[in-house]
């Protein structure tokens, strides 16, 4: 796609400091004050904060298979207009995510969507079943070229086939992306265990059945050497394990979603199944012991978990409805309000927790850099002073269940561009048609 | 009172008014005529999704009683079974014109789901949702601790003081729930005796002391024990080594049944595992409130249908008149 070039004026940077830029040819071309460029179409940022474009680590896209709920295109643009440029997508696809052909497909329709880079994430284990290893270096070494592996949605329970996934990956700087669920623990778990799941008649979920998985991964990962990604860490336990994992040396990162960094167990007990979720909303407790890991480093990065389903997975009984919840769209303004507006990330923080960690976790080319001239043209501008009622026209994809609708949310994204063209602007999701 | 879904959310007052007008009700039983007039032309419908045959018959006494129309809707062999979700049956149910909703489902939550969701107007009565509440339940339990205690002086009085043990599965019993929150309201002062893997993993904020003896309950002479079903499942969950040592630990046999005052009311919501949760000398003894339960569910199901859709205690000619 040939683009115009932008003239982006008066934005101000993660560092707080104020610039033009220039974007051309699918780079930042000039970074400066007072900047004019011929041709270019101008984009007024006064007020405006520049972030490298979003990228994020755990994304579910639904296709191939679960097109009712999200497609590559509907996701992409929900992306987008959240601040995303990239995505990684979880393999829990139908057929799943376990050989070269389906990773292939996956990166050919995010190409052609245009919205993204959508980079995907093999399956550990053949049809997400636990029980043999999938193809990983055919996934690796495919046009997808394949770094993250996770059967998120489930975990990887068998301790011996756990251990040798994290050894085959080293061969190719591989990371296992874990959903810690210790699968007897949490055998129709419904909510957070604890009194509230008592008095609502709700099975329980345990802390113990995410950070017993945990400890014993991270002590895999240092016995085999080998790199260990956690995925949506929910509970304080969780980050006291991961802390001194990570004080002793073990290659470990972890990730938090915006909503168990914002929301917590108390929105169960309306039984509306928006908030319904796994890992389950969590304590107060537990929501500042994450945001502190998040503060402090413990935890790496914000991943959404965006996770599309139609109406009917969730207007129903709390126990028959589906887990999940959409967040791209929302993720930069929960952020926003959950860890900025307090003080404990600054901009350059959202700026690493949303974009630089997680590109190097996921050992993405060309996303998640610094904004400096002869970067790639991925960016987004977010206006900090902005506040909304979020509802579903803020929504971009397919899917409609998000736990923030009629909530007010800080911040909102006016511009986002990849490869140097505007996928969004003036807070619209543009036509971009590759 | 737009709906019955809980007790957790029922004031002093209202529930003393809802015994006291199920008072009106069983003085209606006594009569050859047991019929009042005042639900006619109202629909109640019986949905229940899991097989009930006691409640469900005592509703739709209740309701036939009050002269309403009755709809029983049991999921078996309906289109629920073909895969109709909660929301197209409740539109179809507001479509067929439905007043009431008596719903009784394997979800906990699924009745307030119902009550909040705009798909159906009806008011909507909680006939037991999973393991979370049965509110029905309690109300007949405490119309029965108080009728043993106060007889025919019983109206106006709440349960200030009285002390109800309750023994067995309180983790997955909706009955156990509902009673500690409906005892607590009347003033009543609850125990809770179970093995450790039978309770909540937390309740330091329910309105009950927890224990795990029962000999210790047995001594401390409450006024009344509520013996709780032991389901199947849970003997095959792995909850309790196996039923003899339940029986053993946990059962109202005959030598602690022998310990009690002689006036202590011994309950149960039935059915009764017999020679497990509790013994026939028990169930069948004077004390034994069992029967007594299931005649005051009628007349306190009658009182629940009536404050829903007529929103007023039955005037005194209106029950001449019957």
């Amino acid at each position: 796609m040939v683009s115009q070039p932008f003239l982006i004026r008066g934005v101000s940077l993660p560092d707080g400091s104020r610039a033009d830029l220039v974007l051309d040819d699918g780079v930042i071309a000039e970074i400066g004050s007072g900047l004019s460029a011929a041709g270019a179409a101008v984009v007024d940022a006064d007020g405006l904060i520049a972030l490298p474009g979003l990228v994020d680590l755990h994304t579910h896209l639904r296709e191939p298979g679960y097109e009712q709920s999200e497609t590559v295109l509907t996701g992409t643009r929900a992306a987008a207009a959240g601040g995303f440029t990239a995505v990684f997508a979880m393999a829990n696809t139908s057929p799943v995510a376990d050989t070269a052909g389906v990773v292939e497909q996956e990166l050919a329709l995010g190409e052609a969507a245009g919205y993204a880079t959508v980079q995907p994430i093999g399956a550990v284990t053949i049809g997400l079943k636990g029980e043999r290893l999938a193809e990983l270096g055919a996934m690796a070494r495919s046009r997808a070229q394949v770094r993250v592996f996770s059967d998120d949605g489930f975990c990887v329970f068998d301790p011996l086939l756990m251990r040798r996934a994290l050894e085959y990956v080293k061969a190719f700087d591989g990371v296992i992306a874990q959903h810690a669920q210790e699968p007897r623990l949490t055998v129709g778990a419904q909510m957070n265990e604890g009194a509230l799941s008592g008095e609502l008649g709700l099975t329980g979920w345990p802390a113990v059945a995410e950070e017993a998985i945990i400890a014993r991964d991270v002590l895999l990962a240092e016995h085999v050497g080998s790199r260990l990604h956690i995925c949506h860490v929910s509970t304080a336990g969780s980050v006291e394990v991961i802390r001194w994992a990570k004080a002793r040396g073990i290659a470990v990162t972890a990730e938090v979603t915006p909503h168990h960094l914002l929301l917590t167990e108390d929105l169960a007990a309306s039984y509306d199944a928006r908030f319904k979720v796994n890992p389950p909303l969590r304590s107060r407790e537990d929501v500042e012991a994450v945001r502190a890991a998040l503060a402090d480093g413990t935890i790496d990065i914000v991943a959404t978990d965006h996770a599309p389903h139609p109406i009917e997975a969730k207007e129903v009984e709390w126990d028959a409805a589906a887990n999940g919840m959409v967040g791209l769209e929302s993720a930069l303004s929960v952020v926003h309000a959950s860890v900025v507006e307090d003080g404990l990330l600054d901009w350059s923080d959202v700026a690493r927790v949303l974009s630089s960690a997680p590109a190097r976790i996921g050992r993405l080319r060309g996303q998640g850099q610094e904004l400096a001239v002869g970067s790639p043209a991925e960016l987004t501008l977010y206006d900090p002073a902005a506040s909304r009622e979020f509802g579903t026209g803020d929504l971009a994809g397919r899917s409609v269940n998000s736990p923030y609708l009629g909530r007010t949310l800080p911040g909102r994204v006016m511009a986002t561009f990849h490869n140097g063209y505007a996928t969004v602007l003036d807070g619209r999701v543009e036509e971009v048609g590759a | 009172m737009r709906h019955l879904l809980s007790t957790r959310d029922l004031s002093r007052d209202s529930a003393v008014e809802l015994l006291d007008v199920a008072e009106d009700m069983a003085d209606v039983q006594l009569r050859e005529v047991k019929r009042l007039p005042t639900l006619r032309g109202k629909t109640v419908v019986n949905l229940f999704f899991e097989d009930s045959t006691r409640t469900r018959i005592s509703f739709e006494a209740a309701a036939k009683r009050l002269s309403a129309d009755v709809i029983t809707f049991s999921a078996k062999g309906s289109s629920v079974s073909k895969g109709e979700s909660l929301k197209d049956t409740a539109q179809t149910l507001a479509a067929i014109g439905a007043d009431a909703v008596v719903i009784r489902h394997h979800a906990s939550g699924a009745p307030q789901v119902l009550a909040q969701s705009g798909w159906i107007d009806a008011g909507i009565i909680n006939a037991g949702d999973g393991t979370h509440e049965h509110p029905t339940q309690a109300l007949l339990d405490a119309f029965t601790i108080r009728r043993r205690l106060h007889g025919a002086a019983s109206r106006g009085r709440a349960l200030d003081g009285v002390r109800v043990t309750i023994v067995g599965d309180v983790l997955h019993s909706r009955v156990a729930r509902s009673n500690v929150w409906l005892l607590d309201t009347l003033g009543a002062e609850v125990s809770l005796v179970a093995p450790p893997t039978l309770l909540p993993v937390d309740t330091d904020g329910w309105p009950a002391s927890v224990g795990y003896d029962l000999d210790d309950a047995v001594d401390a002479a409450p006024d009344a024990i509520m013996m709780l079903r032991i389901q199947q499942e849970r003997m095959d969950g792995g909850f309790f080594p196996n039923s003899r040592e339940y029986s053993r630990a946990w059962g109202l046999d005959p030598e602690r049944f022998a310990r009690l005052r002689p006036d202590t009311i011994v309950m149960h919501p039935g059915p009764m595992n017999r020679g497990l949760e509790i013994s026939a000398a028990a169930a069948d003894s004077m004390q034994s409130s069992v029967l007594e339960q299931v005649a005051n569910g009628v007349s306190v199901r009658m009182a629940a249908l009536y404050l829903l859709l007529s929103g007023e205690r039955p005037s005194s000619s209106e029950r001449e008149v019957a």
